[in-house]
């Protein structure tokens, strides 16, 4: 402003002073705002470009920029991030849609079908959902190992293990959601079906899933991000590199070699992330409103 | 809990239905029909069958008999509701139903039992198991015992000691005794050349093939691939007394109930086996005073770090939906998009990149906004709390300002229009009449985010691994580690595992969480009234 004419001054700061008070000031909080949520995200991406940096290198955002730290990410035999990549998809995909169908099955039986239990049922569901299976990672340590003696498909290092320890956990966090968005659908619908001779089973699959799509995409989303995050379980369930999954890779690879490999690592976490930042902001609308059913991260 | 986004079914959803994929109208035809019905019905049921016969034949041939009894019961179980008519919810939900039970449920009840025992690093296994184990593993070569010419075998990776006794031929590897062996199944096997003797030496020498099934008869063990010789335990099970005599010394080692064979002096042989040791581990947790300083610092800090993760959260997000929830402003959806990525970012991944930044001697913090002062962010005992709960605010305050938006203009605007005509200032129309509407149906949420951050365990060990270490406790146990991050040291971090003491851990914290649930149960139960 100290170019301007002092007339223009005047009528600049009346009318900046103005605007400062109903929305200037919001603007400035909104930029404070978009550094503290945006630098760290910008700074793994610059760590990232600087090839061979160390974490000290690191520092000089965007000084320097280069791949290389991408093809030695890939490179790296002992630590095999294209595998772990390939299974936290696997894992997490696999663990999304069957926990979405027994999710499904479940909060229909509730939905619609009236039992001695139902109550029960429900209530069991809540109570369970207060003791986090994490708690008892030792006991599943342990029953794994002694699964594993009979059935090596279900024991410590296999992956169809611990995709059926998050199956255990899914039902009591999902049900609930799916139950409450099931009522909504209008029991009519199911009843003209009947009278036109549609059996349970057909209501169900072809005309209930289709019309709870949009708590089933929540519920997928939610325990897909739950079950590629998940670290305590995955950590103690996979333990040789080839089959660990990303969260419990990249973590060995900051806790053995932290200062010199940062660029490699933040190559990875770029990697990462970026899938799981783009499924969230282009389903962002989307997802917002299951998200404020179900708590959490 | 409650639904905040439950809407009528809208017109659009309904016509889609009408639409169906060819694959669904298959399923449809096939569900419908009730030949096609029962056959698919039938066939599913036959492959859950067939694979059940397999794992209980597998189970009862390893003497698995619980695992096959729980295979049994299941199997059963589901042919039972699939096959007889009627009990359409069981059939609904039977397959969650079992994953639940086993999964979650059962491994609760478990954690409990194996908190009345010293499971853990020298405590493994049966006390069969520790007899074997030590009857291998204390041995020396057998005083003037004869050479036997041996062959290095190899068979597909593993290896096989070859020796001929008595003109008998008779080979063996680590996990199998030795017995005779014909000239074809022989042929099956690779002769290791010198070269690979040398390249494979520590295998070799490492190598010790038993006897027969008797550990006693000890093993038989080469140095140089050619000559073996029979090697027997120091140590003497005499097994009706239920004694481990060590030969060498002639010191006796008894089972004195301790789960690991003990001398007079106190000295006990490793590895033991697992004992039920009653309320030993809780007493430990409540009464050893290193132990119980370490429990006491971390179970306030999990109470802390949760309360005040969600009060950071919470209001930095309420702060932040009320300065963007000016409709006058521009570029307030930017600003939220932007606002968001902490929230769409790994947790785990977060954790990592803050610790680098934070980092005492190259971190970004220190070096480039501080100007290179050594500050301990993570390693000093306040400071690390203190960061831990900065990232912790980073990574939650977005989901905090989504949901408070939400709450927010979801308030009807004629309620603090007629508060302003009846000569409310704006502060007065927020406190008394905004915050409370917000707060009803923020509340679970933010009961929900505090049984969350209460075992937040990817801040934690991903930013500090918990530390710094906890001076004068007990256990390898930090200060900013919250309950969940200690039983996951306890029993997996570390050469000491203490699978029993994780167990109590986890069980007080079981307890602790039964009573806040039904503090907050209360709770809602009363903020519900209030609207």
């Amino acid at each position: 402003m100290s170019t301007q004419t002092p007339a223009q001054q005047r009528a600049g700061r009346r009318g900046f002073g103005k605007w400062f008070a109903s929305t200037g000031w919001r603007h400035l909080i909104g930029v404070a705002l978009c550094i503290y949520a945006a630098f760290p995200l910008l700074y793994v991406l610059s760590a990232s470009l600087n090839p061979n940096g160390t974490l000290l290198s690191s520092n000089g955002l965007f000084t320097q920029l280069g791949l290389q730290s991408y093809i030695d990410l890939f490179r790296n035999e002992q630590r095999p991030f294209a595998a772990w990549f390939g299974n936290t998809l696997f894992i997490g995909l696999t663990t999304a849609a069957a926990s979405v169908f027994l999710g499904a099955l479940a909060a229909y039986s509730f939905s619609r079908m009236r039992f001695t239990g139902r109550r029960f049922g429900l209530v069991s569901l809540l109570v369970v959902q207060i003791f986090p299976q994490l708690l008892a990672v030792v006991a599943i340590f342990i029953l794994l190992t002694s699964l594993g003696d009979v059935y090596p498909a279900l024991g410590i290092d296999n992956q169809i293990a611990l995709i059926m320890v998050y199956l255990g956990g899914a039902l009591g966090v999902n049900t609930y959601l799916m139950y409450g968005f099931f009522n909504t659908i209008p029991v009519e619908i199911d009843e003209a079906a009947k009278i036109d001779g549609a059996g349970h089973a057909r209501i169900f699959f072809t005309m209930i899933l289709r019309l709870v799509a949009p708590i089933l995409a929540v519920v997928g989303l939610l325990s897909f991000i739950s079950s590629t995050s998940d670290f305590v379980i995955a950590s103690v369930v996979l333990v040789s590199p080839e089959n660990q999954t990303l969260a419990v890779g990249l973590y060995s690879y900051v806790s053995e070699e932290f200062t010199s490999n940062w660029s490699v690592f933040a190559a990875g976490a770029v990697l990462a992330a970026l899938p799981v930042m783009a499924l969230f902001l282009f389903l962002q609308k989307y997802i917002v409103g299951g998200l404020t059913a179900g708590a959490g991260k | 809990m409650s639904l905040t986004h439950q809407k009528p079914p809208r017109s659009g959803d309904t016509a889609q239905a009408g639409a169906l994929s060819p694959a669904a109208q298959r399923l449809a035809t096939a569900a419908s029909t009730s030949t096609g019905l029962i056959l698919a019905k039938i066939a599913m049921i036959g492959i859950v069958d067939a694979t059940a016969i397999f794992a209980l034949f597998t189970a009862i041939g390893r003497e698995a008999w619980a695992i096959a009894a729980v295979v049994a019961v299941i199997t059963l179980v589901i042919n039972v509701v699939y096959f007889k008519r009627g009990w359409l919810p069981a059939k609904y939900l039977l397959p969650g139903t079992i994953f639940l039970l086993i999964f979650q449920v059962f491994v609760i009840g478990y954690t409990g039992y194996i908190a009345f025992t010293n499971y853990g690093s020298g405590h493994n296994s049966d006390k069969d198991d520790a007899v074997t184990a030590l009857l291998q593993s204390n041995q020396s070569r057998v005083p003037d015992s004869p050479g036997f010419p041996v062959t290095v075998l190899d068979d597909g990776g593993k290896l096989s000691l070859l020796v001929e006794r008595d003109g008998v031929q008779l080979a063996g590897t680590a996990e199998q005794p030795l017995e005779p062996i014909t000239a074809d199944e022989l042929a099956g096997f690779t002769q290791l050349s010198f070269a690979d003797l040398l390249g494979r030496q520590q295998e070799v020498t490492t190598l010790a093939v038993p006897m027969s099934d008797d550990p006693s008869q000890g093993s038989l063990r080469t140095s140089d691939g050619r000559t073996a010789y029979q090697y027997t335990s120091n140590l003497v099970y005499d097994e009706a007394a239920g004694t481990m005599t060590d030969s060498t010394t002639s010191v006796v080692y008894r089972d004195t109930g301790v789960g690991a064979f003990t001398a007079p002096d106190g000295t006990q042989l490793m590895p033991g086996w697992s004992i039920n040791v009653g309320f030993e581990n809780f007493s430990k947790a409540f009464n050893d005073s290193s132990i119980r300083t370490a429990l006491g610092s971390v179970t306030v800090w999990t109470f802390a770090f949760a309360l005040l993760s969600v009060a950071t959260t919470f209001f930095l997000g309420l702060f932040l939906a009320l300065v963007f929830n000016d409709l006058r402003m521009k570029g307030r959806r930017i600003y939220r998009v932007i606002s968001i990525l902490p929230y769409a970012f790994p947790a785990f991944l977060g954790g990592l990149v803050w610790a680098g930044m934070l980092n005492k001697d190259f971190g970004f913090v220190n070096q480039v906004i501080f100007g290179g002062a050594p500050i301990p962010w993570l390693t000093d005992p306040w400071l690390a709390k203190f960061s831990v709960l900065w990232v912790n605010l980073w990574l939650g305050f977005p989901y905090m300002f989504l949901v408070c938006t939400g709450a927010l203009q979801s308030i009807p605007d004629e309620l603090a229009e007629a508060a302003k005509i009846d000569g409310a200032k704006p502060l007065q129309v927020f406190r008394l009449i905004k915050l409370p509407l917000l707060l009803v149906s923020v509340a679970p949420l933010l009961i929900s985010s505090f049984a969350f951050n209460f075992n937040n365990f990817n801040v934690i060990y991903m930013l500090t691994e918990g530390g710094p270490r906890l001076e004068g406790a007990g256990l390898n146990v930090g200060s900013t580690d919250i309950l969940i991050s200690m039983v996951y040291k306890v029993a997996f971090v570390g050469s000491q595992r203490d699978y029993g003491l994780a167990s109590a851990f986890s069980i007080i914290i079981f307890v602790l969480v039964s009573i806040i649930a039904v503090i907050s149960f209360k709770q809602t139960k009363a903020l519900e009234e209030l609207n």
